[in-house]
């Protein structure tokens, strides 16, 4: 008997031990000295060593003025696969960033902190532009982070594609119709996709959205209740694409892109222009390698119409559910002092360049204004010594963006209304015989159906 | 009228506690806990969890809200199920016809060899090790739309093409078929080999006196002694292509315009697609309602072919 014993020794020992690591999974954030621990976004998935370093460079900055808060900034990047699993296991960072789209979801469904009163406090709070602080609001105006990384849709162009296809880089096209001939003239001299849409993974709607606002149509109406899927100007775009896809075989062959798979095509030289977010040059860099000489930007080519505007977006900063209100405020100060405060304080943008340039990070790439066009401006002369972008090859955009009106992203159901779209984009680019008014009308059901919810 | 009580019904002798714990009773339970603890953590747990889910809307942060059948009624009222469906048995029909075929005809092919058979085993059971996510990404590569992909250049030789092998709505799932069918028939192929070289030689002896030929012996010899383990991979390869989920989601994403959106790929939006970490009561209950037809397909296969599988 004494063996059976033993066993049942050591097996009791293993259910011991797993209940001690069970246990360990409580953790408590401020001690009896009154510090606060938050745990903080700090560099994505496949940054260098350098990035990371800048940021721990940054914590230490903070602790001068925050010796109450200890900062543990972590590996993070907003991934819908992975959100609900760090959720519901109580692993998510304190605070981390939320593209705009995404952001009024998780309001909606209570996942995210109201933190009204830890921004309210802030000295800038009052100077917002409406329009961006709303992509962190909901519908009574109680606000959920803070806003960062605002930016407007752009014309991306391959510099060398325009050279080697007898078209000026400097001078890139400022109508569709310029943009329809340019790229012809590309495919027909130099083989490549003159021009290229993202298609997948609700980038189709994305992009179907910024070229209707371009066109001077809306997807939905202003508060989100009704679907105006069904309108000239979303009927306008879809020809265009359908006669530069079918008529013109300017488009290429590889019709399924999203948004990784675009860039990287574009930093290949496999593409002439594309429609993408104004700060996408970072990504080009950083992950795709391009060769700076080749990178042209300029401003989305709008209609003749009122109406015509550029789709605009960004991240919000927030704070996890169930965060104490010592957690908020010490995740606000965090943000404040990361994000934000360098767009409007002097110091703090010089400094955010300086940590910057040490790693070698792209600095200078078009964003858009927070707050205002002044500060926006003032804020660019702060760190001009420090831009290490081919500046001169966005002045397309940086030149005319402000006559641009910025129209956000649909107000309801985005991402879902986005991804009935993609199935519309995809129909026509890959179906000649698509017919574009009962792919529209349908849409248009369709997103009123999920709408109504 | 009465029925007489079968035999088994008489109570057996009853096992004292003390007699189970002296039998060494306690030290066997002892033994399973962990692996008691680790099923029923992993793999049991989930599945009540989901269950309880399915009629439920939870944030996975307040308690969740019990919602009875509202998430089954909306997941049965969604038109993409309907498009979802036909697609998953379309997904499955081509896997069949194309598929299922592959693995017997490699595996009666290398049965014959009588040297270097491993080398072959080893080659047709390559694509299987290569991780599920590199295969894809090489036959993307692969399926190049423009005259100058890989297999639109082989294609382009013998005057044939360019395909549109992802991006047009009727070329998109019978790609994805081809692949799936690469990446698994390696596995079924060694399982067919098992069988066959497991079949008593004595059978093909007896065949060959009576004058049977290579056909014959495989019609009349081969298939019906690999009855019951075609019956199996038949089985596992329903189940398996109603549960196609990697090949539409990482090369079209259910496009182009839905043409390869799957019920697991539609399980995989209400979760996380769309609106981002959205509709898990909606995910899980039509993850349940798929895992139950499953079952009664099953069982009612193997019901209705027990009379000829047992022979």
């Amino acid at each position: 008997m004494h063996h059976h014993r033993k066993r049942f020794a050591a097996a009791l020992a293993l259910v011991a031990a797993a209940g001690v690591l069970a246990a360990c999974d409580s953790g408590d954030s401020a001690d009896a000295e009154g510090t606060t621990t938050i745990t903080v976004e700090g560099w994505r998935p496949g940054d260098e060593q350098a990035t990371a370093d800048s940021v721990k460079d940054l914590v230490a900055e903070f602790n001068k003025e925050n010796p109450d808060i200890v900062v543990e900034p972590v590996e993070w990047e907003w991934k819908a696969e992975t959100f609900p699993a760090q959720l519901a296991g109580g692993t998510l960072p304190t605070t981390f960033r939320v593209p705009f789209t995404d952001t009024l979801g998780l309001v909606q469904r209570s996942q995210i902190a109201d933190v009204t009163d830890q921004v309210d406090a802030l000295p800038y709070a009052d100077s917002f532009n409406p329009s961006v602080l709303a992509a962190a609001q909901d519908a009574e105006g109680r606000i959920y982070g803070l806003p960062s990384d605002v930016y407007g849709m752009g014309l991306h162009y391959n510099r060398a594609l325009f050279d080697e296809a007898g078209l000026d880089p400097d001078d890139p096209p400022a109508t569709w119709d310029e943009v329809r001939a340019a790229a012809k003239q590309i495919t027909e001299r130099t083989g490549q996709p003159g021009y290229a849409e993202m298609t997948k993974d609700n980038t189709g709607g994305w992009l179907l959205t910024t070229l209707t606002y371009a066109f001077g149509g809306r997807i939905e109406s202003e508060d989100g209740a009704e679907a105006t899927i069904d309108n000239p100007e979303t009927r306008a775009v879809l020809e265009m694409l359908h006669g530069m896809r079918w008529e013109d075989g300017s488009m290429g062959n590889n019709l399924l892109l999203d948004w990784s798979g675009i860039n990287q095509a574009f930093a290949a030289g496999k593409v002439g222009m594309y429609v993408g977010g104004s700060d996408v040059y970072n990504a080009l860099v950083t992950t795709n390698d391009i060769d700076p000489d080749t990178y042209g930007l300029t401003t989305v080519p709008l209609a003749d119409d009122p109406d015509a505007g550029i789709l605009g977006g960004g991240s919000v900063s927030v704070v996890r559910a169930d965060a104490s209100d010592a957690e908020k405020e010490a995740a606000v100060a965090w943000n404040d002092f990361f994000r934000v405060r360098k767009l409007v304080d002097e110091e703090a943008a010089v400094l955010d360049a300086e940590t910057l340039a040490a790693s070698d990070q792209p600095i200078g790439t078009p964003l858009l204004p927070v707050f205002d066009e002044d500060t926006w401006t003032q804020q660019r002369e702060w760190i001009a010594d420090y831009i290490n972008v081919p500046v001169d090859q966005m002045t397309g955009f940086t030149d005319n963006i402000f006559d641009q009106t910025l129209v956000p992203e649909p107000p309801s159901h985005t991402q879902e209304v986005y991804a009935i779209l993609d199935g519309v984009v995809q129909k026509v680019l890959s179906d000649e015989d698509a017919d574009i008014a009962a792919l529209l009308s349908k849409a248009n059901d369709d997103a009123n159906a999920v709408l109504a919810q | 009228m009465t029925t007489a009580a079968p035999p088994s019904s008489r109570p057996r002798p009853r096992r004292s506690p003390a007699t189970w714990v002296r039998g060494g009773g306690l030290s066997t339970l002892v033994m399973l806990l962990p692996l008691l603890v680790v099923f029923g953590l992993f793999s049991w747990w989930p599945i009540v969890r989901s269950v309880v889910m399915s009629v439920q809307v939870t944030n996975l942060v307040t308690p969740p809200e019990f919602v009875g059948w509202d998430n089954f009624s909306a997941v049965l009222n969604d038109p993409m199920l309907w498009t979802a469906t036909q697609n998953t048995l379309w997904f499955a029909l081509l896997a069949l016809v194309l598929g299922y075929p592959v693995p017997l005809v490699l595996a009666v092919l290398m049965s014959d060899l009588r040297r270097a058979r491993g080398i072959y085993a080893t080659l047709v059971y390559l694509p299987v090790v290569v991780p599920p996510a590199v295969a894809v990404l090489l036959w993307r590569f692969f399926y190049d739309a423009s005259p100058n992909g890989v297999f639109n250049t082989i294609l382009g030789w013998v005057g044939l093409g360019p395909v549109p092998w992802l991006e047009s709505t009727s070329w998109a799932m019978p790609s994805l078929v081809i692949e799936a069918t690469w990446a698994a028939a390696g596995g079924t192929v060694i399982i067919y080999l098992a069988a066959l070289l497991s079949v008593p030689p004595e059978l093909y002896e007896a065949a060959e006196i009576d004058g049977a030929g290579v056909w014959r012996k495989v019609w009349h010899v081969t298939l019906p002694q690999m009855r019951a383990i075609m019956l199996i991979t038949l089985v596992l390869q329903v189940i398996g292509t109603v549960q196609v989920f990697l090949e539409p989601y990482l090369f079209t994403d259910g496009g182009p315009d839905n043409s390869t959106t799957t019920i697991l790929l539609l399980v995989y939006d209400y979760a996380f697609g769309n609106s981002l970490g959205g509709d898990y009561g909606k995910a899980t209950a039509l993850s349940l309602m798929l895992a139950v037809a499953l079952a009664v397909l099953s069982a009612l296969y193997f019901r209705l072919t027990r009379s000829w599988s047992d022979t």
